[in-house]
């Protein structure tokens, strides 16, 4: 690591006001910042003050936590959040498959590069397009089914989109195609990183491809892992939005099988007429949020602090 | 490396191959179906969807193209340029505020904001929104700009940042001695040296802004104003009789990904490698 001294910087109480302006036009970071931080604080500080403050309120009035138990008593609501928690489960998925995807492109010499290139494709689509094209795809009729009834295999041939039972496992297997590829490109680039001398080491000992990279790599790659997991986490709780809406023309159908927090919000405010309620769905979507980050943060702490302790 | 292998690991070595190229293949469908589906006729893309088409042609970019393709197209590209050219500018910036100078409450600063890179877009969306429409900005493209670098800028800080504390500090000494400013030091010394992570941050923040969709739908709500992604998703019920315009549009839209991808793709995985390792 390269340590670079920044300069030192103290702030001390200015006499008047010019020495102010003349301290920070010189030699102050503040007027560095401040573009940045005007932008920033605009974006996300005013938007997060006056979300908690329509949150609490209905037409201009103060009506305490109303909004709120309006929101949790809505069955949509709770169906909503039914479907995030339901699309967590791809993130395990998620992890072993990226995990193995990468292993496997690191254990690849010939053409490698190729294959990299294509698992990594999915990820830079726009998610608009990946749901027109899935959505021909999967229809009742259409080339998927097509397929698999070619091949013989009638009773595999679902109605993926329109069988509300089926819709949101439909959904999940989409996101998965899509995101695996970050987690595939993700693993792969600290799993290039480590130090060939421990895995040959092991492999000297007669360790196999699979004892090799499960009790040798796995664990090396933890926290890049973990990282993966909490950002998927965070995904399916609350960046599903475009496909939804993509794939089911706004509506969250069939019927409302598809229907996520964030659609709630979008719905609740734009076609609902309910501003109040979207942003009170907005606020209860951030706070699961930020446990998510604090957990990061925490699980972050304790691996350095284990580094140390070894 | 001559290395001789046991017939185990050769059968493990081609079930391996194999795999990847299921997995290549999985991943390489839809596009497949896409490309070949926009050169097909109707009827052709219903009969044999696998099928290569025998007889290409055109005429569902004509049509696709013949819509409002273009102004969308105009205005993606226009609301992608400012945004990302903006938030590179003011990044690099603060950043320069952040590495060259030690004042109190800094890493609390940065840490505020490297938490803020993963608040979901759906959670800023009503205050926004009621704003704009309050300014009379709904379906103005500035609105839009504005909203799109906030968003992009924790991220393009922290990085930044990282790489600007990086560079050894005997550089930067050496132009204060010869009596540059802060300002010259950071012009003259530090971006020149800022090449990569600052492509890096470009195509990264370059394709996020082209797919992002959210924010477009609501902010830009008028016809013509229309965003490329917005306007593709409304594709789909406009030309539910003719697939081949649809995938034609969505052909259209994917290529300029496609060629920043083919051209960046290393600087694209250094960025988003980035943000997974701690701030060193």
């Amino acid at each position: 690591m390269i340590k670079t001294a920044p300069t030192e910087y103290r702030f001390t109480a200015p006499r008047n006001l010019g020495a102010v302006f003349g301290r920070i036009r010189t030699s102050g970071p503040f007027l560095w910042i401040l573009p940045a931080g005007l932008c920033v604080l605009f974006v996300f500080g005013y938007s997060v003050f006056d979300l908690v403050q329509q949150s609490f309120k209905y037409q201009g009035d103060w009506v305490g936590f109303e909004n709120f138990s309006l929101v949790l008593t809505d069955p949509l609501f709770r169906t909503a959040i039914t479907h995030n928690f339901l699309l967590l489960f791809t993130v395990p998925i998620l992890a072993v498959m990226s995990f193995s995807c990468a292993v496997l492109l690191f254990e690849t010499r010939k053409g490698m590069k190729f294959y990299r290139s294509a698992v990594f494709l999915p990820y830079i689509l726009p998610i608009p397009v990946i749901g027109v094209v899935f959505g021909q795809l999967l229809q009742l009729n259409g080339a998927l089914n097509s397929a698999l009834r070619a091949m013989g295999f009638e009773s595999l041939a679902l109605d993926w989109l329109g069988d509300p039972s089926q819709a949101l496992w439909t959904m999940s297997g989409i996101i998965i195609w899509k995101e695996v590829g970050f987690g595939t490109i993700l693993i792969l680039a600290r799993l290039i990183s480590i130090p060939l001398e421990t895995m040959e080491a092991a492999r000297i000992d007669g360790a196999g491809f699979f004892r090799l990279h499960l009790k040798v790599t796995l664990p090396q790659l933890r926290a890049v892992i973990l990282f993966y997991i909490i950002n998927e986490s965070i995904v399916m709780v609350s960046w599903v939005f475009n496909y939804v809406y993509v794939m089911t023309n706004g509506q969250g159908g069939p019927g409302n099988a598809t229907v996520v927090s964030e659609l709630y919000i979008y719905r609740s405010a734009f076609q609902n007429n309910a501003p109040e309620l979207a942003a009170t769905a907005a606020l209860l979507l951030l706070l699961a949020t930020l446990v998510f980050i604090i957990g990061f943060f925490r699980i972050q702490r304790n691996m350095s602090k284990g580094v140390f302790d070894d | 490396m001559t290395k001789k292998h046991t017939p185990i690991e050769r059968a493990g070595i081609t079930s391996r191959q194999l795999i990847l190229i299921l997995i290549t293949a999985m991943a390489l469908v839809p596009g497949y179906l896409m490309v070949t589906g926009s050169l097909k006729t109707q009827e052709e893309f219903l009969n044999s969807p696998w099928s290569l088409p025998m007889n290409p042609n055109f005429q569902g970019y004509a049509a696709a193209w013949n819509d409002q393709f273009p102004t969308w197209f105009k205005n993606t590209l226009f609301v992608t340029l400012s945004a990302v050219l903006i938030t590179i500018a003011l990044a690099a910036t603060a950043a320069w505020g952040f590495a060259n100078w030690k004042w109190r409450g800094r890493d609390t600063f940065l840490g505020v904001l490297i938490s803020l890179m993963v608040v979901p877009p759906v959670v800023l969306l009503i205050p926004l929104f009621t704003l704009g429409a309050q300014l009379g900005w709904i379906s103005t493209f500035r609105m839009l700009i504005l909203v799109y670098i906030g968003l992009m800028l924790p991220f393009s800080i922290y990085l930044l940042t990282n790489f600007f504390r990086a560079i050894p500090v005997s550089l930067i000494e050496a132009a204060k001695i010869d009596g540059a400013s802060d300002f010259r030091a950071f012009r003259s010394v530090v971006l020149p040296l800022s090449g990569p992570p600052l492509i890096t941050l470009t195509i990264v923040n370059l394709l996020w802004v082209w797919n992002e969709l959210l924010l477009a739908l609501v902010f830009l709500q008028s016809d013509e104003k229309k965003s490329l992604m917005v306007g593709i998703t409304g594709f789909q019920s406009r030309y539910s009789l003719s697939i081949p315009t649809i995938m034609a549009g969505m052909t259209i839209a994917t290529l300029p990904l496609v060629i920043i991808y083919i051209f960046g793709q290393r600087h694209f995985i250094a960025g988003l490698t980035a943000g997974s390792t701690k701030g060193e």
